[in-house]
């Protein structure tokens, strides 16, 4: 296994976009298996302590993943996917919003299109994530939001940060 | 936030003005002669940087001083590094699922 697996990460004003790259020591049937999979991705899209739980997965186009985000008290943030192209194995676009239990959508926040590219090379695939916002006062607020909620999550590795 | 604060900080010459003004508060004659532009282009810097909460100003007699706003800065880069992290710990997550995956079966 590679031990230096890239990650690329920026903020592109311009265009209202966030760009994250990262490669994966394994090949791109595993990976995108552990992206659009909820057994899967309930064990990996939360970052700990919190744990993502799927309430319903339904992976194709025009359907959508509804799940909530779990803290360690218990506190849940609910959030969906509504999948929107799906090329298997290639790449996939969803648009995602915070919503309640039952998947009605949260208008008070900024949607953004998720467009995930997979690309294998010699065992090692690159997840390449362009989160697109319609205009960038949403990453401002989403931004401020995470100031004051924390982000959703994460807060505890902030808090450790914050003390070096 | 009226200004936009990663449009602020992309630019070079701002984030120089940021760096002088975090080392002590400055009028904007003394900022203007590190630059090798207009004091004009050196105030519209300015302008760009207070709107957006980085510089705050304060009225000494007759001459304003820019002071560096830390907190504004503190808050972008919390987020930054919070979101950063974020998907850090979430990849390395990723990582070790995928090596549990890759041990269950050996096929694709």
């Amino acid at each position: 296994m590679k031990s230096n697996l890239l990650m690329n990460f920026s903020v592109d004003k311009e265009n209202s976009r966030v760009n994250v790259e990262r490669e994966f020591a394994a090949p791109v049937g595993k990976v995108w298996a552990a992206w659009t999979q909820s057994e899967l991705l309930d064990q990996w899209w939360a970052p700990r302590p919190w744990k993502a739980r799927t309430k319903s997965m339904d992976f194709r186009e025009g359907g959508s993943w509804l799940y909530a985000m779990v803290g360690p008290e218990g506190e849940e943030h609910w959030a969906k996917a509504d999948y929107k192209t799906i090329n298997p194995q290639k790449s996939f676009s969803a648009i995602d919003a915070f919503c309640d239990e039952n998947g009605t959508i949260n208008q008070d926040f900024a949607r953004s299109t998720w467009t995930n590219t997979f690309t294998e090379a010699d065992g090692t695939t690159t997840v390449s994530v362009v989160i697109q916002y319609d205009k960038y006062e949403d990453i401002e607020q989403i931004m401020q939001m995470g100031f004051k909620e924390g982000f959703t999550m994460a807060l505890g590795n902030l808090d450790e940060l914050l003390e070096k | 936030m009226k200004g936009d604060i990663f449009q602020a900080i992309a630019d070079p010459t701002r984030r120089a003005i940021l760096v002088l003004i975090a080392a002590q508060s400055m009028t904007p004659n003394a900022l203007a002669e590190h630059f090798d532009t207009t004091r004009q282009a050196v105030s519209k810097h300015i302008k760009v940087l207070a709107d957006c909460e980085l510089l705050t100003q304060n009225k000494v007699g007759r001459e304003i001083h820019y002071y560096f706003n830390p907190v504004k800065m503190k808050e972008f880069d919390h987020w930054l590094t919070q979101f950063k992290k974020h998907w850090e710990d979430r990849f390395n997550q990723l990582d070790q699922l995928l090596i549990n995956l890759n041990s269950d079966s050996n096929e694709k």
